[in-house]
């Protein structure tokens, strides 16, 4: 930013700042969900709905700019130092930050909560984020007591190394899964750390009945000055969506956690009273068909191509009452190597039907769709099914409990086409090696893996890594490059039909003050310390 | 009786052995793993070999299933994959909640069924009668989810009778318990309409009648009494009805019960948390239906002898 910009933007903010005043201390807000909050314990808990939930009581070294996806100090007194190989990192952390329970948090704190989460006793669903820390694999596997990769050089210095240079690995260090925990904390509670959880973070627990509610009080010993606005959030469970939404016209709930109910979504954004407290983004997701590469036609890649071209995504965006956006490729626009440039296929039935006729498919074939059994996926197989047969492919149709159709996607050679619907794939974090190794690669087309279309391309593995290697900022933008020509290299492999980036919607009530950054944060989806209410 | 009653009683425990095989072996069928739900999707092949070695998901089945029987026997439940907290104190903080649901959709089922099939009776052929039997079926026909929604909206949103939804009192407690007794209301009604027509045609009746007592005095004093017994077997049944309806109604209520748990149970794959509320379940119906059986044999000494 030049500096005439800059002073231009600090007048603007100035004058807008008069016009919306700062955010007030005080008050606190109800928000709910349908479901069950399952646990507050950052190295277990891994979904939408316990993760701004656990933010709220936990932090990491590192976090994001609210709303963005850069990275700034958090724990950390500042973004740390880095070694010349990109295999080191020195943090030092923020002086004086307390847990909940009056203590001190120190550099002790940090190897004690990423050991945690290694640890195979704890079960956690992060274990293998943090595995290419050196001697990790060693401690996973019992032979070392503490991984020796993680070493505390002062009270307030860790020095991390990792196996190799990973410019992903900041970005690991601000998940939640590295959010730090006191030890004696989680020695005190055992199993129950997840309902009884101690952090560092802008709230406590207050109270939680299971089935009903969870109460979060102010930290009033925040290392953060000035944060957070709010004094109390309740978090209210088990509300159905439409009785949440009536319960926000009420004035009992301030927050759709669950979004606008399908039910109520063209009466809200019609309503232009309504449609003043909706606000809307581009999730950080795909949407996709999986072709399987080893099941019977699907082998051939332009049987893959024509399905690609056969399918019409605006179609199935009507039936989601346009809550998305086309997507061309794998990575959703917010993720960073994102290739605006990438046209992907074009709907064209014509093109597919000789596409497969060079495949010596001129008369079609019968192939197998699996999907969530929860509307409105059934609904768009059904709208796949008809495109596909425009083509002369039959669809066989088998509509099944999420559970089911994650295990035959995730079994070679079964499941031949997967519709993503329910299950789509959201970031972990914001770089697009996340939308590579866990469902790309080679190393996740196994059995159980992620990687449905089973694809496994040696080259682009390598290249990821070769990608992955490029620590130095300056080297950012030439890796975000690689990415993607990586992905646009597997577009033309097409193992999947990206079909639509989830827009999601979330509807506040009059009295909550919250922006749209803060509201819908592509990583923490809701920054609760940043929310505020009118007096 | 005490013959009867522990017949009975070995019966039920042996149903409750058969539940408990029925459902492990349902939950060991299906086809999705555990381990990689608890893993999640970003997990290595290894990090999910772990868990499931951890979760004890490696063994075969008859070893896990013996197990979890001992344990049982030792009323552990085992812990939540999901929650990571023992399963007995999940149910345990669900029960009185599902058990005040289910006392207020009995007491609705008794309050507005028995008056109504009494009505009906005795207005046999008329409007009334013709108005009676149509709710009946109108109550067990409409879906419970339907039907709850629709209250929220008519009686809660609209009138502002009720609050929303949520857990409290005796106003929160009114439309699920209404939503859950709807059905069984109208089918009490038909019961007792027939089970009285039935005894109104009897002998005892008309000498009754003879006598010269008011008929309020004959229904209430004679038929009702003999009409009563089917309406005990129904509450010890209802139990049962009551069960899977609170899966339905609690999610749609928000009420924190054993429905709602089992709900998330399910959604989640939390096969701990859904063995533990499926065997409770059948240990509170097998006793509820026993319960029935005791009150019925005091009630109707003929049964004693059949």
């Amino acid at each position: 930013m030049n500096r005439l910009t800059g002073q231009t933007l600090l007048g603007l903010t100035l004058l807008l700042g008069t016009a919306h005043a700062a955010p007030q201390q005080g008050g606190s807000i109800t928000v709910s969900y349908k479901d069950d909050v399952t646990t507050l314990d950052p190295a277990i808990g891994y979904d939408y709905q316990n993760w701004p939930m656990e933010k709220m009581v936990f932090d990491a070294l590192l976090d994001y700019i609210p709303g963005g996806t850069t990275l700034s100090p958090r724990l950390a007194a500042k973004m740390p130092d880095v070694s010349r190989d990109g295999q080191t990192y020195t943090f030092t952390l923020r002086k004086g930050v307390k847990f909940h329970n009056g203590r001190t948090m120190t550099a002790d704190d940090v190897k004690y909560s990423l050991e945690r989460v290694l640890d195979p006793k704890t079960k956690s669903p992060g274990q293998s984020f943090y595995t290419d820390i050196a001697g990790a694999q060693a401690f996973v596997d019992g032979k070392a007591k503490s991984v020796s990769g993680i070493a505390v050089l002062a009270p307030d210095k860790v020095k991390i190394t990792l196996n190799a240079p990973n410019a992903a690995f900041l970005n690991i260090m601000a998940m939640n899964f590295a959010f730090i925990v006191p030890k004696e904390a989680v020695a005190k509670a055992g199993a129950d750390f997840g309902h009884q959880p101690v952090g560092t973070g802008p709230f406590r627990l207050k109270s939680w009945v299971s089935g009903q509610q969870l109460q979060f009080e102010r930290n009033p010993n925040y290392f953060m000055a000035g944060l957070p606005y709010l004094d109390g959030v309740t978090v209210k469970v088990g509300l159905d969506p439409s009785v949440a939404y009536l319960s926000l016209q009420r004035g009992e709930v301030d927050l759709l956690g669950d979004g606008i109910p399908p039910a109520q979504f063209l009466q809200v954004t019609r309503d232009p009273k309504l449609k003043a407290n909706v606000f809307s983004r581009t999730s950080v997701n795909t949407t996709f068909l999986s072709l399987n590469t080893g099941v019977g036609p699907l082998k051939d890649v332009r049987v893959r191509q024509a399905i690609n071209m056969a399918i019409d995504k605006t179609k199935i965006l009507r039936i989601i009452n346009g809550r998305g956006v086309v997507a061309r490729g794998v990575l959703p626009p917010l993720m960073p190597g994102y290739d605006k440039a990438e046209a992907g296929y074009a709907y064209d039935p014509a093109k597919a039907r000789a596409l497969l006729a060079a495949a010596g498919l001129k008369g079609g074939f019968e192939t197998t769709l699996y999907t969530t059994s929860t509307d409105p996926n059934p609904r768009i197989a059904q709208s796949i099914q008809q495109d596909l047969a425009q083509i002369g492919v039959k669809v066989q149709l088998k509509s099944l409990a999420q559970s089911s159709v994650i295990d035959a996607a995730s079994t070679p050679k079964t499941a031949a086409m997967v519709w993503s619907g329910g299950l789509a794939w959201t970031q972990d974090y914001p770089d697009p090696s996340d939308f590579y190794w866990p469902i790309l690669s080679c190393r996740s087309a196994v059995q159980g893996g992620w990687n449905w279309p089973f694809v496994c391309d040696k080259a682009l593995d390598a290249r990821a890594e070769k990608a992955d290697r490029m620590v130095a900022p300056a080297q950012q933008a030439a890796r975000l490059k690689e990415y993607a020509s990586l992905f646009a290299a597997l577009n033309k492999q097409a193992v999947w039909v990206p079909v639509f980036h989830e827009v999601r919607y979330t509807m506040k009530s009059d009295r909550l003050v919250g922006d749209v950054d803060n509201l819908l944060d592509p990583t923490h989806f809701i920054n609760y310390e940043r929310l505020s209410v009118k007096k | 009786m005490l013959s009867f009653a522990v017949s009975r009683a070995l019966q039920s425990l042996g149903v409750l052995l058969i539940a408990s095989v029925f459902t492990f072996s349902l939950i060991f069928m299906l086809p999705a793993d555990p381990a990689r739900l608890v893993a999640g999707p970003s997990a290595s092949v290894q990090t999910v070999n772990s868990i499931r070695r951890e979760l004890g998901l490696d063994r075969p089945f008859a070893a896990q299933y013996a197990l979890y029987l001992t344990n049982l026997l030792r009323g552990d439940l085992g812990r939540s994959y999901k929650q990571q907290t023992a399963v007995r104190s999940l149910i345990a903080s669900r029960i009185w909640p599902t058990f005040q649901l289910m006392l207020g959709a009995v007491a609705l089922e008794l309050l507005l069924g028995l008056p109504l099939g009494i009505w009906a009776a005795l207005r046999r052929g008329r409007w009334p009668d013709r108005l009676v039997m149509g709710f009946a079926f109108l109550g067990a026909a409409a879906p419970q989810f339907w039907l709850g929604l629709s209250l929220v909206y008519l009686l809660a949103y609209g009138l502002n009778l009720f609050p929303l939804g949520g857990y409290g009192g005796l106003s929160h407690l009114f439309l699920p318990a209404l939503t859950l007794g709807l059905g069984g209301a109208g089918w009490y009604a038909r019961v007792i309409r027939s089970s009285l027509l039935e005894v109104l045609s009897r002998d005892y009746v008309r000498t009754a009648r003879a006598k010269g007592l008011s008929p309020r005095r004959v229904v209430v004093r004679h038929a009702l009494r003999n009409a009563a017994p089917p309406i005990i077997s129904m509450i010890g049944l209802d139990i049962g009805v009551f069960m899977g309806g609170v899966v339905v109604v609690e999610s749609v209520f928000g009420w924190p019960g054993l429905g709602r748990l089992v709900w998330d149970a399910i959604r989640v794959v939390d096969i701990p948390v859904i063995v533990g509320v499926v065997i409770f379940s059948a240990v509170v119906i097998t006793l509820a239906n026993l319960l029935a059986d005791l009150v019925q044999l005091v009630l109707d000494p003929r049964i004693r002898y059949a």
